[in-house]
């Protein structure tokens, strides 16, 4: 029942998640993992569409995957879903809120929290990433490391993060569009 | 108007304008519940929003129920939500549709070969950005590089990740305190 197996896991995600924007990333790749809605590699995408279009990242990315694994009604199950613990969490304890957000135990879990978050985003979209760079299917051994590297790819990679940490108020939809442009003249 | 279809309309506006949520957001949510509603002072948004930080989920939508329960209870929580993420819907199953329509052309694939690579660029730049936030010292550091190595390499689910942080962030603080 593919609709009950968005549920859960979307759910899940919407429980789990924290830190926001790209925080549900690791959650998705397990999802790409275990379910054969969508590809590690169809995650990149999501995130290309996501971060140009309106709207908030995380229920972007949702409603894109919900769509992957089972068309219209798959993308308003997964989004229904990520957005249910959210709203249940913050009707039983609203009034407590405020208070909550002070107390010392909060503030020690999100010190522990806020570096896993980065480590849990990199860990999962690590091999993603390799196969965007590297020719990773022609490893055969450190013999022919040099066959490996996608230089044109690694070459555009720097100056694009060149170009993001230069210009940090440009909005990333601009970098995505040098991408789609780049990537047909030059076919990476 | 109704409160709650105000609150669906208000929230919708904000999705509709808000480009990367987050930070984008607040602006936006400046200018429609505290300027043209006054459903909040400037303050208490700020509040709302940092309590929408420390809830798991989705920044943008924790704020928005939050709001959403202040005004109208239950239900103005629910058409605050809904108001969030209908623009999302609706904008983000057209785009999936059309790109599958087209994904079999060399030139699409081509275009989404450089957008990869641009995406790549992009999510390290914000796992930079965190990171240098988290890691302040030799236990955060430490935190960040076992959860990185766990799900990459040894293929760890992130539930028990984020478990494992939320209680080790505990666990130090609690053993730091009578130090201080």
């Amino acid at each position: 029942m593919i609709y009950l197996q968005l549920f859960w896991e979307f759910f899940k995600t919407g429980l789990f998640a924290v830190g926001g924007g790209l925080a549900t990333l690791p959650f998705l790749k397990e999802v790409s993992l275990r379910y054969p809605w969508f590809t590690p590699n169809d995650l990149l995408d999501m995130i290309a569409v996501s971060e140009s279009t309106p709207g908030p990242i995380g229920v972007n990315t949702a409603t894109y995957a919900g769509y992957h694994a089972a068309g219209i009604p798959g993308a308003l199950v997964a989004t229904t879903s990520l957005v249910l613990p959210s709203v249940v969490i913050i009707l039983l304890v609203a009034r407590a809120l405020t208070r909550f957000r002070s107390s010392p135990l909060v503030q020690h879990a999100f010190y522990g929290l806020r570096p896993a978050s980065a480590g849990l985003i990199f860990g999962a979209m690590f091999e993603v990433f390799a196969v965007s760079l590297l020719h990773t299917e022609r490893w055969t051994g450190l013999s022919n490391l040099s066959a490996v590297f996608n230089l044109p790819a690694i070459l555009f990679f720097l100056l694009l993060t060149l170009g993001i940490r230069k210009l940090p108020r440009l909005h990333p939809i601009w970098f995505i569009l040098a991408g789609a442009v780049c990537g047909i003249l030059f076919q990476f | 108007m109704h409160p709650y279809f105000d609150l669906f309309l208000t929230f919708a506006r904000v999705g509709v304008c808000t480009f990367g949520g987050g930070y984008a957001m607040l602006p936006l949510l400046q200018r429609e519940i505290v300027e043209r509603h006054g459903w909040a002072t400037e303050d208490e948004l700020m509040d709302y929003y940092a309590i929408g930080q420390c809830t798991p989920g989705v920044i943008a939508v924790n704020t928005a129920t939050f709001i959403g329960s202040k005004q109208a209870g239950i239900a103005g929580a629910v058409a605050a939500t809904a108001g969030i993420i209908f623009p999302s819907i609706v904008i983000i199953i057209t785009i999936a549709a059309c790109i599958q329509q087209f994904a079999h052309l060399a030139i699409v694939q081509h275009a989404f070969a450089g957008i990869r690579i641009a995406v790549c660029a992009l999510v390290l730049q914000s796992v930079w950005k965190m990171a240098k936030k988290g890691v302040t010292d030799l236990p955060t550091a430490l935190i960040l590089l076992i959860t990185f190595a766990a799900v990459a390499f040894f293929g760890a689910s992130p539930v028990g990740m984020v478990l494992f942080a939320a209680a080790g962030g505990i666990l130090i603080g609690l053993f730091r305190r009578p130090r201080t």
